[in-house]
C-alpha cells in the first residue's frame, strides 16, 4: 500500500538555522495525524515542506508514492491533491466567498462556470455557510473566514488536507464551528494532518498524535498514549503547560 | 474654581506655546497668557488686513482686468478652447497613461522577476527614465529619431511621438508603484493560490494583481495629474491647429492678441481637471487609510 504522505530524513535550514533535524514519518490513507509541539519547533515549517511551499533543505517528501523532491516533480499538479489551510484563512479578500472557492476549480482544473459554481455552493454548503455566497471576506467573522477556506481547499478534491493551527487566530467562541467541520471531515475518510493546540481535538480525532521539539519529532503513537500518557519528559512538560496554562 | 479656572489657562497656554514662552505665572510681563495670545492674534489679523488693503490701493485693478481678465478675450477661445485644445491634451494624456500602464507593470513584474538580468534592466531603465527631465525625452523622440533616420515617424505622427514620449516617462514612475503595490500584497496571498495548485503566472494575474492595482490607485491617479500637466511639452514638437493643446493654444492665442487672458484661461481648464482628480485621490486615500 502506498503511504499518502510520506517523509524521509527531511532537513531543512534557513540560512544557518537548521529548523528540522532529520523527520521521517508517514500518513496512511484516511488517517488523521495531529502534530503538536512548542512554538519555534518546526511544525509550520514541516506541513509547508509537505506541499513544497518550503523547499527541503535535504529528504525527500512524497505524496501518493510519487516523489515531490525530484527536481523534475510537477509541484502544481501535486499541490492539485493537496488542500491547505492556513492559520490566517489567506482568503483572497478582492472576491466574495463563492469566487474564492470557485477560482481555482477555474483556473486551475478548467472546470466550467456552473459546474464550478454548483460545487462551490455544494462546499459552503457542507462547513455552514451557505448563506454567505457573496459576502466578501472582510465582511465575515474568523470562523466563516477559515471555514470558506476550508471549502476552497475541498473543492479542488483534495486527496490530503493540511491544516496549519486553524483555530489558533479565532475568537474562543468560534473555535468550535471550525473543530466541528474538521470531525466532520475526519469521520468521512479525509486524511488529514493537523497542526494544533487543541488537545480535545487530537485526543478525540487523531488517529496518531505526532510530538515534535527542537526540530525532531520526539514522540508518535496512539493519542491515549502520546497525550494520556507520554514517555518523553519534553513531552509530558509540554502537555502541562498547554493543559495547565495559569500553573 | 480658581484651580480649574488656571489648569484651563494652562493647557490654552501649551497650544499657544509658539508664541509664548511657558510660563506658569502669568504676572511676569504683567498681562496674563490669555491676554498675550489675544494680542498676538489680534497683530495677526491686522498685518493681514493691511497687506490687503495695500493691494487692493496700490495695485492698478482696471489694467489687471483688461490684460488679465478680459471678457471678450476669453469668449473668443470657445469652442475652440474645449472642442480642440482640451480634447487634445486629453487624448495626448490617456495614450501615454495607456503606454505607462502597461510599460510600468511590465517593468514592474520584471523588477521582481527572479532572472537577474530582468531585474537589472528594469533598474537601469527606472533609474534613467525617473532621472531626465520629460522635456529631453519629448526632444529625443521629435527630433533625434528622424533626424538620425530620416523618412520615419512613429504611428499617429504627433499623437504617437507625445503619447510615447508621455508613457515612456510615467512608466518609470508607474512600475515603482506597481512594485510597492504587489508588494504590500500580503505573502500568505502567492501562498494561498500556489497551494491551490495555481501556476506563479496565473496567481499573479487572478489573485495578486488585482489586489495590488486596488492598492495603487491612489498614486496611479496622481500619475494621471502629472501627465496631463507634462502633455504640455509637446509645445516643442511644434504642433498645427489640429494638434494644438491647452498650453499651445493658450500662449498662442495670448500672442495673438497682445493680452494675457487666454494663458488665465487655459490654466483654469487645467485645474477644472485636476482639482477634482486630486480630491478623488485624498477621497481614495482616506478610505485605504480607515481599511488598514
Ligand atoms: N521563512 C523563514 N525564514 C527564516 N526563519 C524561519 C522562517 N520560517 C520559520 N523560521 C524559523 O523556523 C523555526 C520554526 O518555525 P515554525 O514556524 O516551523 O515553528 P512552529 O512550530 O510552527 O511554531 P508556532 O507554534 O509558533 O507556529 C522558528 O525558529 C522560525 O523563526
Ligand atoms: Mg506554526
Amino acid at each position: 500500500m502506498t503511504h499518502a504522505v510520506e517523509i524521509r530524513d527531511l532537513h531543512k535550514y534557513f540560512g544557518d538555522n537548521e529548523v528540522l533535524k532529520g523527520i521521517d514519518f508517514t500518513v496512511e490513507p484516511g488517517q488523521v495525524v495531529c502534530v503538536i509541539g512548542p512554538s519555534g519547533s518546526g511544525k509550520s515549517t514541516l506541513l509547508r515542506c509537505v506541499n513544497m511551499l518550503e523547499v527541503p533543505t535535504k529528504g525527500q517528501v512524497f505524496i501518493n508514492g510519487a516523489e515531490l523532491t525530484d527536481p523534475d516533480a510537477d509541484i502544481d499538479a501535486a499541490r492539485r491533491h493537496v488542500g491547505m489551510v492556513f492559520q490566517q484563512f489567506n482568503l483572497f479578500p478582492h472576491l466574495t466567498a463563492l469566487q474564492n472557492v470557485m477560482i481555482a476549480q477555474q483556473r486551475v482544473l478548467g472546470r466550467g462556470k456552473n459546474e464550478a459554481e454548483i460545487i462551490a455552493r455544494e462546499n459552503l454548503n457542507k462547513v455552514g455557510v451557505a448563506e454567505k455566497c457573496d459576502a466578501y471576506p472582510g465582511q465575515l467573522s474568523g470562523g466563516q473566514q477559515q471555514r470558506v477556506a476550508i471549502a476552497r481547499a475541498l473543492a479542488m478534491n483534495p486527496d490530503l488536507m493540511l491544516f496549519d493551527e486553524p483555530t489558533s487566530a479565532l475568537d474562543p467562541e468560534l473555535v468550535g464551528d471550525v473543530l466541528t467541520v474538521m470531525r466532520k471531515l475526519a469521520e468521512e475518510g479525509m486524511t488529514m494532518l493537523v497542526v494544533t493546540h487543541e488537545m480535545g481535538f487530537a485526543r478525540e480525532v487523531a488517529d496518531r498524535v505526532v510530538f515534535m521539539d527542537g526540530g525532531v519529532i520526539v514522540e508518535d503513537g496512539e493519542p491515549s498514549k502520546v497525550i494520556g500518557n507520554p514517555s518523553h519528559e519534553r513531552t509530558r512538560t509540554f502537555l502541562h503547560r498547554v493543559l495547565h496554562p495559569e500553573g | 474654581m480658581d484651580g480649574r479656572r488656571s489648569g484651563l489657562d494652562a493647557v490654552t497656554h501649551l497650544l499657544t506655546m509658539a508664541d509664548t514662552p511657558i510660563s506658569a505665572e502669568p504676572a511676569r510681563s504683567g498681562l496674563s497668557p490669555r491676554k498675550r495670545r489675544q494680542i498676538s492674534l489680534g497683530v495677526q489679523y491686522a498685518v493681514f488686513v493691511a497687506v490687503l488693503v495695500a493691494v487692493a490701493m496700490l495695485a492698478d485693478w482696471p489694467k489687471i482686468a483688461e490684460n488679465f481678465f478680459n471678457g471678450p478675450v476669453a469668449a473668443g477661445m470657445f469652442p475652440t478652447l474645449f472642442t480642440v485644445a482640451l480634447k487634445n491634451t486629453l487624448i495626448f494624456t490617456l495614450a501615454g497613461y495607456a503606454i505607462g500602464f502597461v510599460l510600468g507593470l511590465v517593468l514592474a513584474l520584471m523588477r521582481l522577476s527572479s532572472v537577474a538580468p530582468y531585474r537589472v534592466v528594469a533598474l537601469v531603465y527606472i533609474e534613467i527614465f525617473r532621472g531626465l527631465p520629460a522635456l529631453i525625452i519629448f526632444l529625443l523622440l521629435g527630433f533625434g529619431l528622424p533626424i538620425a533616420f530620416p523618412g520615419f515617424s512613429l504611428p499617429g505622427d504627433v499623437y504617437g511621438t507625445v503619447a510615447l514620449a508621455l508613457g515612456l516617462v510615467a512608466a518609470a514612475y508607474m512600475a515603482e508603484s506597481f512594485r510597492a503595490g504587489i508588494q504590500a500584497v500580503p505573502k500568505g496571498q502567492m501562498e494561498a493560490a500556489r497551494s491551490l495548485g495555481m501556476k506563479p503566472t496565473r496567481a499573479m494575474i487572478s489573485i495578486i494583481l488585482p489586489q495590488a492595482i486596488r492598492i495603487v490607485i491612489p498614486p496611479l491617479t496622481n500619475e494621471l495629474i502629472l501627465l496631463f500637466k507634462d502633455s504640455s511639452l509637446v509645445f516643442t514638437l511644434g504642433v498645427t491647429a489640429a494638434t494644438t493643446e491647452l498650453t499651445k493654444f493658450g500662449s498662442d492665442t495670448t500672442i495673438d492678441q497682445a493680452n494675457s487672458t487666454p494663458l488665465i484661461v487655459a490654466g483654469a481648464t487645467y485645474l477644472l481637471i485636476t482639482i477634482p482628480l486630486g480630491i478623488v485621490v485624498r477621497r481614495l486615500e482616506a478610505r485605504q487609510g480607515r481599511k488598514r
